[in-house]
């Protein structure tokens, strides 16, 4: 770690509960793989997962990491009208997330398909849960920046560093996914 | 000199936090040293709680067959007891001595994140009321400290007991994350002018190592608490066998936790003995690099032997050989500490003052109960003793003999920094000799308890063989260990008002806390001075023979 990193300690703070957070994720994964063999007695609603249907959200979500860093890169160069618009495409981008999963959810309960279902079910909605837990609270996150924005937020340096945790965050929901989407909907649906 | 520029911001910061002063500072206060007495102090209120549930279980296995409770009762006082003590008593009590040394430590003005700290501090609270709250709603937790599934599902604990203990867990388990998340950012960005990670005192070094084992490990805990949740509030399938569940994951998960938290509860205790040993031995600490690379070790270590908590599951003899082995090697870095602090008492000119007797005493038993966990490594004697009082007898001489122990001398040696005055050491040494006692008394006989057979939680037992007599032995001295506490309880309320003035640096330390007033300002320091060794008071005080000038000599002379 270089001397410039280490005085940043809000990005350092963001990196450990990363590491923390993923730790977490980890397990809430580890329980979808080690159950995944399960699966395959009884009815199988696992099978009711739409990989190609997902997999445009998914590229909706990592495409606002993209965004995020359009924006923050903004912020870095002190033109903050742009950075407030790809903030807020950003903030779009999650939200259309968000709906997509409050869609997927709906169809899996008017099947009847809920947490206590079947192992799947179970594994599936924690993990997917909370992840979009995560991405809600990085959305909360946003929409406090964008306000701090308006108030005049981002002319100290240390101020951009906090905006530049705040996309570690968000760059972490969105990687969280990528493991999430392929051993969910990738793997587990082979 | 380099303090100018640093005395500038000080002041202005000083002029804000000294609005927060008077009660409401107990509530609205961010300052680290205010934030670490409450910890303390909360601490001792649960240690209090924790070892009245100890006495009640000690008086009903006094005699056999007694009826002094009923067996639901007993399961939830255990429970409570266990759960109390690990999480409410010993992690807090160490972060809390964490945040309010740590900074003084390393000549920073506060933590990097007060707010934070403060977040960290009541979310300990909060989820300690949560956990003490389910006595009032008539079920405390009944299913051990590790609430073993499916015992802790629905159909077998039915009422809100578990409830309470995962939710509490869970914003305890926050807290705990966040205040190791400041502490490492604290050491990382907030050191003086040259107290390079060489110079670091080693109980800085054993609380970052501590806090990257919480990194690590608390996610453990809390996925398996929000995975039984899930199971017990939406009726999810994790840990139900009719479901295809598995009881034995909630055992992998939680333990994967549960081991590295052994070592949680620890490596800051080896970092108060690494400051108290060698300041009443009047020497500079033996082998400083290897006390701190060895605990990198450890923390390594600690996280793959987690299955040798699960021995008696049969996960067959690959795994078993495995687990055993690695719980075995986890005992040589470990070694090499108890080394380190002989050799550093070894010709030294040893002051025995009651955290000197308490940090001596810590030395033997931890090397009792570290020498009882080298045998649970080996596989057929685990299950043999497994689930015995062989058990109860092991990690009591790893907690209480190991770090209680420990915090108890720490407590000796900086209470007067914490509130200017010193401990009354007659009080002390009765302190010392009665927990000495009555400690070995009651665990002492717990290990041929254990090896004639008695089952741990077990509410009462049959008048057979010796059990009576190690019973009654057992129970005289937790009775006695219960005295010892209050006695240090009176010793800190009346030490606190009429204790001697202890000036700046009673012990002639040589740790950079000792060069401020006790108890220090708000703003810690009105200059830290040049640090060049790991012993910057010690430079200071002795111009003519620096550590810095040494190289080589004490490990830590690296300028």
């Amino acid at each position: 770690m270089n001397a410039t990193f280490i005085h940043q300690k809000s990005k350092l703070l963001i990196l450990l509960l990363i590491v923390t957070e993923s730790v977490f994720f980890a397990f809430l994964i580890t329980a979808f793989v080690l159950y995944h063999g399960s699966f395959h007695t009884g009815p199988n609603p696992y099978k009711s997962l739409d990989p190609r249907l997902t997999s445009i959200y998914s590229v909706i979500l990592w495409s606002s990491s993209a965004t995020m860093w359009l924006s923050e890169r903004s912020m870095g160069r002190l033109s903050f009208t742009k950075a407030k618009r790809w903030l807020e495409l950003t903030m779009i981008l999650g939200a259309v997330f968000l709906i997509g999963q409050g869609i997927e959810y709906h169809g899996f309960f008017i099947q009847n398909v809920t947490p206590r279902t079947d192992l799947f079910a179970t594994t599936f909605f924690t993990t997917t849960g909370f992840h979009g837990l995560h991405v809600l609270i990085g959305l909360i996150v946003l929409l406090v920046m964008r306000g701090l924005i308006s108030a005049g937020f981002g002319t100290e340096g240390y101020q951009r560093e906090g905006y530049g945790a705040a996309a570690y965050y968000w760059h972490f929901v969105d990687g969280v996914w990528v493991a999430v989407f392929f051993v969910l909907y990738i793997w587990g649906t082979r | 000199m380099s303090e100018v520029p640093v005395a500038i911001p000080i002041v202005k910061r000083l002029t804000r936090f000294e609005k927060e002063a008077g009660m409401l500072s107990w509530v609205a206060s961010v300052d680290h040293k205010q934030v670490g007495i409450m910890y303390l102090v909360t601490a001792l209120i649960f240690f209090l709680a924790g070892g009245v549930e100890a006495l009640l279980m000690r008086t009903q296995l006094m005699f056999p067959e007694n009826r002094f409770m009923l067996p639901s009762m007993y399961n939830q006082v255990f429970t409570m007891h266990g759960t109390t003590m690990i999480f409410l008593v010993v992690v807090p009590a160490l972060l809390g001595l964490g945040v309010y040394l740590v900074p003084l430590m390393i000549g920073a003005r506060d933590v990097a994140f007060p707010r934070l700290n403060a977040f960290g501090y009541w979310m300990y609270a909060l989820g300690g009321c949560l956990l003490y709250f389910s006595f009032l709603a008539h079920d405390a937790p009944a299913a051990g400290w590790f609430a073993y599934t499916p015992l802790s599902e629905k159909p077998y604990s039915n009422l809100q007991g578990i409830d309470f203990w995962a939710l509490s867990l869970l914003v305890v388990g926050i807290g705990t994350s966040a205040t190791g998340l400041n502490i490492i950012s604290t050491i990382a960005t907030m050191r003086a002018e040259g107290m390079s990670m060489r110079h670091l005192p080693l109980f800085a070094w054993m609380s970052l190592i501590n806090s990257f084992l919480i990194v690590g490990a608390m996610p453990a805990l809390n996925a398996a608490l929000v995975m039984l949740l899930v199971d017990r509030q939406i009726d999810g399938n994790f840990f139900k066998p009719a479901a295809g569940g598995s009881p034995v994951f909630w055992q992998h998960v939680f333990w994967n936790f549960g081991h590295p938290e052994v070592y949680i509860m620890v490596l800051p205790a080896f970092g108060i003995i690494s400051e108290v040993i060698p300041v009443f031995s009047r020497k500079v600490i033996y082998g400083y690099a290897a006390v701190a690379g060895s605990t990198v070790a450890i923390a390594l270590l600690s996280f793959g032997v987690w299955a040798h908590h699960m021995f008696a599951v049969g996960l067959g003899h690959f795994f078993d050989m495995i687990f055993a082995a690695s719980s075995m090697l986890i005992a040589v870095p470990t070694g090499v500490k108890i080394f380190n602090w002989i050799a550093t008492m070894w010709g030294g000119t040893i002051r025995f003052t009651s955290s000197m007797l308490f940090a001596v005493a810590f030395l033997v038993m931890f090397t009792i109960g570290g020498l009882s966990g080298v045998m649970f490594a080996v596989t057929p004697i685990d299950w043999q003793l497994t689930d015995t009082y062989f058990v109860v007898a092991h990690m009591h001489y790893v907690l209480f003999g190991g770090t209680a122990f420990a915090v108890f001398a720490g407590l000796y040696y900086w209470f007067p920094k914490f509130s200017g005055r010193m401990l009354d050491e007659t009080l002390g040494k009765w302190h010392f000799w009665l927990t000495l006692i009555g400690f070995n008394v009651t665990f002492m006989v717990q290990h041929p308890l254990g090896m004639l057979g008695m089952p741990r939680r077990v509410f009462t037992y049959p008048d057979i063989s010796s059990w009576d007599t190690l019973n009654l032995i057992s129970t005289l001295g937790a009775y006695l260990l219960g005295l010892s506490v209050l006695i240090f309880l009176w010793n800190v309320i009346r030490s606190a008002r009429h204790g001697r003035i202890a000036g700046d640096d009673p012990w002639d330390a040589w740790t950079l806390e000792w060069l401020t007033s006790s108890p220090p300002p708000v703003h810690n320091y009105d200059y830290v001075p040049p640090i060049r060794s790991a012993r910057p008071l010690w430079d200071l005080k002795h111009p003519d023979n620096p550590d810095w000038a040494r190289r080589g000599r004490s490990g830590s002379s690296h300028t």
